[in-house]
């Protein structure tokens, strides 16, 4: 049988840039065939050709053995494709129902919208396809994960059997990632045929039956899940040996620096966040927070960092108090924060990435003399750390905005970690980077330990905390269920803790 | 297991309209170009923008004319054709409104006569006196924007500071000029500052949103007025409400002999955009309002007191408008009359706006503004097209400032450079 979709030949120019280069790519109706590669590497700008929101320079795309034009996505929907974006396109005050309807709305005679017939058609889908979406919510009330069905559900509506998922996991905890799983598993059996763009090894090797590569908008290397290893795979995607292990020397352990004491901290809706928990991190070594997305790890992070106010309880930095601190006070006195929303949080997108280099020194010598900002040393300063950290820009005057998601966040980095600082709090530092940047962020962060500062690690990535850490906290619902030495921390354990259950009170919590 | 809290998951930043225009008005060109292009790139839009609103005038100029009308019912080239002359005569008399005649200027200067000189500059310098109150109030939203501050408020701001400045120039008396002067022109400021104080700090405290209470703010602005000059600061003996005459020792200097009224309120406004621009560009306080203004979580984050901030911009902004106030008691008017401002605050927007929110820029629209707001005065005069349809014409430049695709398609120009990245970057960096 003739494969349901070809690429031959896919090339695509942006200005100084060989986006795509020759890209040939085959799917087999009733696979999941995932297009793995870097940030940059070219994945989305294939997709959006296929999708119809570019125009190809060379090549031809063949559906069911038929060379099809697609000059925008209604045409790439007429062909059957559809596409899931990485950002949704849901409007939230409207039920799931209206937003399925938009653009293809089922009507009355009269023209009146015909609700009912279309929630029904999505009930249908919905069990037909395992999604569990109920056509009556609002989009606004639901869950991430639902979210992104609803936008599953949209394409199913129109009929696509050929649907493109661009980095589906980026947005969801590792739940609801097992759970998109397990729905691509049933859209495929039922024979819908799924491109899968990541760049997250894991998924590759538990979701996919094929695998291609791609690399500086070239196809490096295909494979299956059987014959790779993640190993592989990771290399062909840098294009050099990558360490996916962390190494390190074991923790020359010193004072404390961070002591949080009986700490109490509300969210948004001032319901307690952060309940009552206890823990110190001493220098040169790296005390990991593990548990699922909104547990309380986000409020904590900000607690300490003086972004949120405290409740109750004590956050003392080397003896001294910092509970009602304001976020400045805390930085002088050697505190540096890499936040878990890199561009909402950390630096000022419009800004020059020389601003963002000083966003929390501006105002200290030598880059402001009385009332002026010194832009020589300013300027100075950010060409140091550009080369210093790698960090990939034409200039220092380039607004932080037209970065890469992994140079952003080098961007943070730098600027972190060049200041003298005895405690680092990096909440996510890794969220959404490519292979390389994780490598060298991650490497970055061993380096501070090493030079004995006290590191506090935020992260929701298991593999990054167990890599990373040399204790372990594990965080349900407010609380620290436990602190473990990470040589003992296996992942299973880890992973009952983060859902609550204390190994030792198994029976206790059981009915939880 | 499925009871742990809603998600707090990053979604795609979500930005309100305002946000997104904030950062239309205030984005530059790419840095990273040399100067004299990205100057170039930032003025292109503006520049034809006024051009094409000027071409629209003169379209609606044609249209409204009965003459050409009638022209055109004898036949289509006679209908251009008076097209043409009625736009002519409308634009020549615009300009001879607003720049004098030559040759009146160079037989006045060849004589010798200050007099006659003076007479022969006079239009030009009333363009100029126009172009005061608009760099002040241009300067005021241009820094509320700059500062992520929607200041609608400023024609209110300038009634607050016409009141101060009128009431410290009428009420202090033997003071030296050289006191009375800067004590008179800081009152206004002090006055419009404290009209932008309130909102801001209602915004701080309270969330409320600037554009609502500005707006609040200028009815009770105009009010107050009303009630001042009615009552409490009415000229003794007049029927009229009016303010006393303020002091001679508080009036702004002029700088020729009768007729020409100009003053030197046009130095302070220049010094306060060389001023502004320093003080939003060059200092580390500049450098706190704007990153409040851009992106207030990250100055969270990075120590700035961000509530302080709006606070701090929403007094300068309200100062530099009641500056404007000011320098039409202190330099033109002399007292302080019912309505005496007409819609300098609302024109400032368009100002901020065409500018881009840089204070040279504001100088330059400023003007654009104050030459044709006193060109059409001759224009009516000479030709019976109202004084209107100067507000037509700056209606058009400012939609197509603020759209600037129509520009860009009309004359074919390309996108800046760095937006165009921007649109790029998704495909093939966001992967």
């Amino acid at each position: 049988m003739a494969p349901i979709l070809e690429l031959r030949g896919i090339t695509k120019r942006f200005p100084g840039v060989l986006a795509n280069d020759h890209i040939d790519l085959t799917l087999e109706q009733g696979e999941v065939h995932a297009l793995l590669g870097e940030n940059g590497a070219g994945k989305t700008t294939l997709m959006n050709i296929l999708y119809g929101l570019y125009q190809p320079d060379e090549g031809e795309i063949v559906v069911r053995g038929q060379p099809i034009k697609v000059h925008s996505p209604r045409d790439a929907i007429a062909a059957g494709i559809g596409m899931v974006h990485q950002h949704f396109m849901l409007v939230p005050v409207f039920t799931v129902t209206e937003n399925v309807m938009l653009g293809d709305e089922e009507t009355r005679r009269g023209g009146f919208l015909d609700r009912r017939v279309a929630a029904e058609k999505i009930r249908q889908i919905s069990e037909q396809f395992k999604l569990e979406v109920d056509p009556d919510t609002y989009v606004r009330d639901l869950p991430v994960g639902v979210q992104q069905r609803v936008e599953i559900i949209k394409l199913l509506y129109r009929q696509a059997d050929i649907l493109i998922l661009d980095e589906p996991t980026a947005v969801l905890t590792p739940q609801e990632a097992d759970e998109l799983a397990k729905i691509m598993r049933s859209l495929v059996e039922q024979g819908k045929s799924i491109i899968f763009i990541t760049h997250k090894l894991r998924e590759v090797m538990e979701i996919s039956d094929r695998i291609t590569v791609i690399r500086r908008g070239k196809v490096v290397g295909a494979s299956t899940p059987e014959q790779a290893d993640q190993k592989k795979l990771a290399e062909m995607m840098v294009g050099r040996a990558v360490v996916l292990e962390v190494e390190k020397e074991i923790a020359q352990v010193g004072e404390t620096v961070l002591n949080v004491e009986n700490l109490v901290v509300l969210d948004e809706r001032h319901q307690v966040a952060v309940d009552d928990i206890s823990f110190e991190v001493m220098q040169g070594e790296v005390l990991g927070i593990a548990g699922v997305q909104g547990n309380g790890q986000t409020e904590l992070v900000e607690a300490l960092t003086g972004l949120r106010p405290t409740q109750a309880g004590s956050i003392r930095i080397s003896g001294k108090e910092i509970a009602k601190a304001t976020p400045r006070q805390i930085t002088e006195l050697g505190c540096a924060h890499v936040p878990e929303d890199r561009q909402r949080d950390g630096l000022v997108l419009s800004f020059p990435i020389s601003d963002n280099l000083v966003l929390n020194t501006y105002y200290q010598p030598p880059f402001s003399k009385g009332p002026n900002l010194q832009e020589g040393s300013i300027l100075a300063l950010a060409n140091k750390l550009i080369k210093e950290f790698d960090i990939r820009t034409p200039g220092p005057k380039v607004t932080a905005g037209s970065l890469s998601g992994g140079n952003q966040q080098k961007v943070i980095v730098a600027r972190e970690f060049s200041r003298p600082i005895k405690l680092l709090v990096a909440s996510q530092p890794t969220r959404g980077l490519d292979v390389g940047s994780v490598e060298y962020i991650h490497r970055r962060i061993i380096e501070k330990r090493d030079e004995g500062c006290a590191v506090l690690l935020a992260s929701s990535e298991l593999d990054e905390v167990m890599q990373l850490s040399d204790r372990i906290a594990v965080m349900y619902r407010g609380k620290i269920v436990d602190v473990l030495p990470a040589d003992q921390a296996t992942k299973e354990g880890i992973g009952l803790l983060m859902a609550g259950v204390h190994p030792e009170t198994v029976e206790a919590t059981s009915s939880d | 297991m499925n009871d742990t809290k809603p998600q707090t998951q990053p979604e795609p930043e979500k930005k309100d309209a305002g946000k997104i225009f904030l950062e239309e008005v205030t984005a530059g060109p790419p840095k990273h170009l040399p100067r004299w292009k990205r100057r170039l790139q930032s003025a292109a839009v503006p520049l034809l923008a006024i051009f094409t609103g000027l071409v629209m005038g003169g379209v609606i100029i044609a249209l409204t004319s009965e003459e050409v009308w009638q022209a055109f019912g004898v036949s289509f080239l006679e209908g251009l054709k008076a097209a043409w002359q009625s736009v002519a005569a409308a634009y020549s008399a615009l300009l001879k409104g607003a720049f004098g005649s030559p040759s009146q200027i160079m037989a006045a200067l060849a004589s010798g006569d200050p007099k006659q000189i003076y007479v022969a500059i006079y239009p030009f310098t009333e363009s100029l006196l126009a172009t005061i109150p608009y760099i002040f109030a241009g300067l005021a939203v241009a820094l509320g924007f700059r500062s992520g501050l929607f200041n609608i408020g400023a024609e209110g701001q300038i009634f607050l500071g016409a009141i101060f400045a009128a009431f410290v120039g009428y009420s202090l008396t033997g003071l030296p000029m050289i006191l009375h002067i800067p004590l008179a022109f800081l009152a206004g400021a002090l006055g419009g500052g404290l009209w932008g104080f309130i909102p801001g700090w209602l915004k701080a405290k309270t969330g409320g949103h600037e554009v609502i209470n500005t707006i609040m703010m200028n009815y009770i602005a105009f009010r107050l007025s009303d009630w001042l000059l009615t009552g409490p600061m009415k000229r003794p003996g007049s029927f009229n409400p009016i303010s006393p005459t303020i002091m001679d020792s508080a009036m702004l200097p002029k700088f020729f002999g009768d007729p020409v009224r100009l003053h030197g309120g046009i130095i302070i406004a220049l010094g306060m955009a060389w001023l502004v621009n320093w003080f939003l560009f060059k200092t580390k306080w500049g450098f706190n309002l704007r990153t409040s203004g851009t992106n207030p979580r990250a100055a969270k984050y990075a120590g700035i007191n961000v509530p302080n901030s709006i606070i701090l911009a929403m007094f300068l902004s309200g100062a530099l408008a009641g500056m404007a106030g000011g320098n039409e008691v202190l330099g033109v008017n002399y007292n302080l009359a019912m309505a005496f401002s007409s819609g300098y605050g609302f024109d400032a927007i368009a100002i901020a706006l065409l500018a881009n929110s840089q204070p040279l820029g504001v100088v330059l629209a400023a003007l654009l503004f104050g030459f044709l707001r006193n060109g059409a005065t001759n224009m009516m005069l000479q030709t019976g097209i109202p004084i209107d349809i100067i507000s037509v014409i700056q209606a058009f430049i400012l939609v197509f400032v603020a759209a600037p695709a129509i520009i860009r398609t009309i004359y074919r120009l390309k996108k800046p450079a760095e937006a165009e990245e921007a649109v790029v970057a998704p495909s093939w960096g966001g992967g």
